[in-house]
């Protein structure tokens, strides 16, 4: 993985929602006072959500004067962690995971279809400005590799087919249901159980 | 106590101490690039792995907190391995461009692998590299020889009290870095240059000018500010290339200001270095004799009330006894002032003019007056140190004046007389404050001494008095100069009343500037003569303009604001014609046919301890009894203490003669436009 990249052209100015600023004013009562800079994650994150998924400077300093903590406090933590973005991504945004147990099972061919349907290079945005990818390390569903991410919700079980009706989905905004796209329930072993019944 | 054995011998280590400590009190040397005595534990440079009975690996020794009982072995074949193991990690991305480095022959990294280091790399792959970061015009950054001990983090968010520095992205691409690439908002950001073990950072403005093996080093004081910081000046040939700390516990610890640090370039530019006398309303350079005799041509028949002499900003004690010697017999005058703006100094009672708690017990304080001042700017060393009260006990810190930032959360309470008069009369939030306080401290500055000063100053004994705290085992009363002559020349009683407006009378013909840049004069009829080391507005008003000698070039006594005598060494030469001081005077006196017979330094030296033994006492503090201490009642006035504007970078004739300070001047406008504005 690179090191993260920083969207050059910054909004000017960010603020919160008033929704978002109920959800902080809640999170916030977690912790003391004093130890409110706790707070820094989950504030990140709302930004990013209320952001188009991504965070700029300007949320950054605005989460900064929110928990009285030096900006470059919140920027190390922005830097990081790879779940924040930092520049623009799609409004689809595709983590194809390729560690091990998926590169086993075939992500490099998720890969290669990414880099068909979406964009050339990592982290581009698509022609219709829909959708990026990434590459990640290991996102934990290793039972059903490979599998990828798209925004909150994970597409597993996938094969060439299946992918390539999920990136068609993503150009005619109907994806299809997230989970197992082999239809596993629960992720049993594939073929027969192995346990011993009764 | 803790008991434990350290190879072998066993060793007793206060409660709370670290086995890396311990191992340096059993007289084991430990390396280690991330650890350092004043700042916080970080523990992640590894260098410092020791072996540990009943550990299974090696330990860390900084983050290991000792033990009773323990058995640490600093020299075993694991720990040497194991070293080796960490060096060799380090040095993976490390570029090795010793040759290039102006690190190198001071480098913690080159010196460490001298002995942990492999003579080749297992590593083939590419070496990882980072850009540079722009850190302000001292901080001349390389990133790629980082090795992420975050030493400079710490230093700027616990002793600068700037949190500007910090670590972006993670694991192989983790970079340091201010947010946004700012400069660092700190006068005592260049600290960070002395902190770095490797060459990262290193001295923009000394950046390839000369390897620490071809300088000549010279232990001196600090002419800056009036805190006498510890310093080490370092010449090659004739021109000083840098100035570095020196340790001092009492006063600066190992820390400097950047104007202590770099201003030193202004030593070699806009140097007087031949006299000058005034012909046709123009300074043409002459000499020696040529000047001499201009001045008795001009000077012959005054005496007494119609000389006055003013004694500059940088001035050493020598020179400014000799320079009363010399006014004394040639002139039969006694006119001599430091004070060049308004300045209230009460020569009583040493406890009235001096910074009595003393910067190491500074510490200790539970609440923090300051009146009129604003220590960022007058003395950052000393605003280390109530940085350190704050961090130490969460000490509440008050300002009576205007208001500004200074590292550390304090609340402003006016900015009138009548703040300090509620606290007498048991009222308002710091008489709160100070009723539980049991070591409160009142720091004077001098603007709060411009404008009745004495109602001031007496107040506050009065305060201090009636809690307690204006005694031999606590003195809350600090009066914090600027000039690092100022409590000399008081030494030397060199105050007279009214100074400043007979300075501008018309009865006023002779006027001796001594370095005295700061001084208003309205030149009309008088005869001006100027003595110093560097051209500025006083000097060009001059008549006639005799070149002296810079604080590097002379050995000089400077006495700091807690009253502690200090000698500074000479580091080089003065340039041209350009002689020391005392010499100038003695040389005059002898045109005068008044000779002051002293020929050399030395017995210069003598005559002053003769005179006033308060001088020999040399780093040391005065002891002082309070018994006679007066406290006077004054009248309060409707005046506001107006804190002066402080031009840190430009505060004297030296800094502002400096290429260097410029830079950082113009960096700081531009911080300041944009603040923190994306």
């Amino acid at each position: 993985m690179s090191g993260k990249h920083v969207e050059k052209n910054q909004p000017t100015s960010f603020e919160f929602n008033s929704v978002n600023l109920e959800k902080i004013n809640k999170i916030l009562k977690k912790y003391p006072s004093e130890r409110k800079k706790s707070a820094v994650m989950p504030l990140l994150d709302i930004a990013q959500r209320q952001h188009d998924n991504w965070i700029p400077y300007a949320a950054i300093k605005k989460i900064a004067e929110i928990l009285e903590m030096p900006h470059i406090k919140v920027y190390e933590v922005a830097t990081f962690y790879s779940m924040y973005n930092l520049a623009p991504v799609g409004k689809y945004f595709v983590q194809v995971c390729t560690t091990t147990p998926c590169m086993l099972r075939g992500s490099e061919k998720i890969v290669k279809l990414c880099k068909k349907y979406i964009s050339e290079k990592e982290g581009q945005l698509s022609s219709d400005n829909k959708a990026s990818w990434v590459e990640v390390e290991c996102l934990g569903a290793c039972v059903s590799a490979p599998m990828m991410q798209i925004n909150d919700d994970f597409f597993e079980d996938l094969n060439e087919e299946t992918a390539i009706k999920i990136f068609e989905g993503i150009k005619s905004d109907q994806l299809p249901k997230f989970g197992s796209q082999k239809g596993r329930i629960g992720f049993e072993p594939n073929k027969r159980l192995t346990l011993v019944k009764n | 106590m803790i008991k434990l054995k350290v190879d072998g011998v066993e060793i007793e280590v206060p409660q709370g101490a670290t086995v890396l400590q311990a191992c340096e009190i059993a007289g084991k040397e430990i390396p280690r690039f991330c650890y350092h005595e004043r700042l916080s534990i970080a523990g992640n440079c590894r260098m410092c792995l020791v072996e540990m009975d009943k550990s299974a690996k090696p330990v860390a020794s900084c983050a290991m907190p000792a033990a009773n009982g323990q058995v640490i072995y600093t020299n075993t074949e694991l720990v040497k391995k194991a070293r080796e193991g960490v060096m060799e990690f380090l040095l993976i991305n490390h570029p090795l461009d010793c040759p290039i480095c102006d690190q190198g022959g001071e480098c913690d990294l080159q010196d460490q692998s001298m002995k942990y280091g492999v003579d080749k790399s297992r590593y083939q792959l590419n070496k990882r590299s980072v850009k540079e970061k722009y850190m302000g015009p001292l901080i001349k950054t390389v990133m790629t020889r980082c090795i992420h001990c975050t030493r400079c983090i710490r230093f700027a968010s616990e002793v600068a009290g700037v949190p500007d520095l910090g670590t972006t992205g993670r694991g192989e691409n983790m970079e340091i870095t201010t947010y946004l690439e700012k400069t660092l908002d700190s006068e005592l950001s260049a600290n960070v240059i002395d902190l770095c073990p490797v060459g990262a950072l290193t001295s923009k403005p000394y950046a390839f000018e000369a390897r620490p093996w071809e300088l000549t080093k010279t232990e001196s004081i600090d002419v800056m500010d009036a805190v006498g910081s510890n310093i080490r000046v370092d010449t090659k040939g004739w021109e000083v290339k840098r100035v570095l700390p020196r340790l001092n516990e009492e006063i600066n610890e190992e820390w400097i200001s950047d104007k202590t640090r770099y201003a030193c370039d202004g030593l070699s530019k806009n140097r007087i270095d031949k006299p000058y006398i005034k012909v046709n309303e123009k300074l043409e350079a002459c000499s020696w004799e040529q000047a001499f005799d201009f001045i008795i041509k001009n000077t012959k028949d005054l005496s007494g009330d119609k000389v006055f002499g003013v004694v500059g900003d940088l001035i050493d004690a020598e020179s400014m006894y000799m320079f009363q010697k010399f006014l004394n017999t040639s002139f039969k005058s006694n006119n001599i002032d430091f004070r060049q703006t308004n300045l209230f100094i009460n020569p009583s009672h040493k406890a009235n003019y001096l910074f009595n708690t003393t910067l190491a017990r500074l510490p200790e304080a539970d609440l923090v007056v300051l009146v009129g001042s604003n220590p960022r700017l007058e003395a950052p060393i000393v605003n280390i140190w109530i940085r350190k009260a704050y961090l130490a006990r969460k000490t509440k810190v008050y300002s009576i004046g205007d208001n500004f930032d200074l590292t550390y959360p304090h609340e402003n309470v006016g900015i009138t007389h009548s703040a300090i008069a509620e606290i007498l009369n048991k009222k308002g939030k710091i008489y709160e404050s100070l009723k539980t306080s049991k070591k409160p401290v009142f720091i004077i500055g001098e603007s709060a001494l411009s404008a009745n000063g004495e109602y001031i100053l007496e107040t506050i004994k009065k305060i201090l008095k009636e809690s307690n705290s204006l005694n031999e085992n606590w003195n809350g009363l600090n009066i914090l100069h600027q000039k690092a002559s100022s409590v000399g020349a008081i030494y030397l009683n060199l105050m007279k009343e009214n100074f400043l407006e007979k300075l501008n009378d018309d009865n006023n013909k002779l006027v001796y500037l001594l370095g005295a840049d700061h001084v208003k004069l309205s030149k009309k009829n008088q005869f001006i003569i100027y003595q110093g080391s560097h051209g500025g507005l006083n000097s060009k008003i001059a008549d006639v303009v005799l070149p002296g000698a810079a604080y590097t070039e002379k050995k000089g006594i400077y006495v700091n604001t807690e009253g502690r005598v200090q000698s500074a060494n000479k580091a080089t030469f003065p340039p041209g014609d350009a002689k020391e001081d005392w010499k100038i005077f003695r040389a005059l006196s002898e045109k005068f046919n008044n000779l002051i017979d002293i020929n050399t330094h030395e017995i210069l030296r003598e005559n002053l301890f003769k005179d006033f033994p308060i001088f020999k006492n040399f780093n040391e503090i005065p002891q002082l009894t309070y018994e006679n201490l007066e406290i006077k009642n004054i009248n309060a006035s409707n005046n506001n203490i107006k804190i002066n504007e402080i031009d840190f970078y430009f505060s004297n004739i030296i800094a502002a003669s400096s290429k260097t300070m410029n830079e950082c001047k113009i960096a700081k406008q531009v911080l300041l436009k944009t603040g923190t504005d994306n």
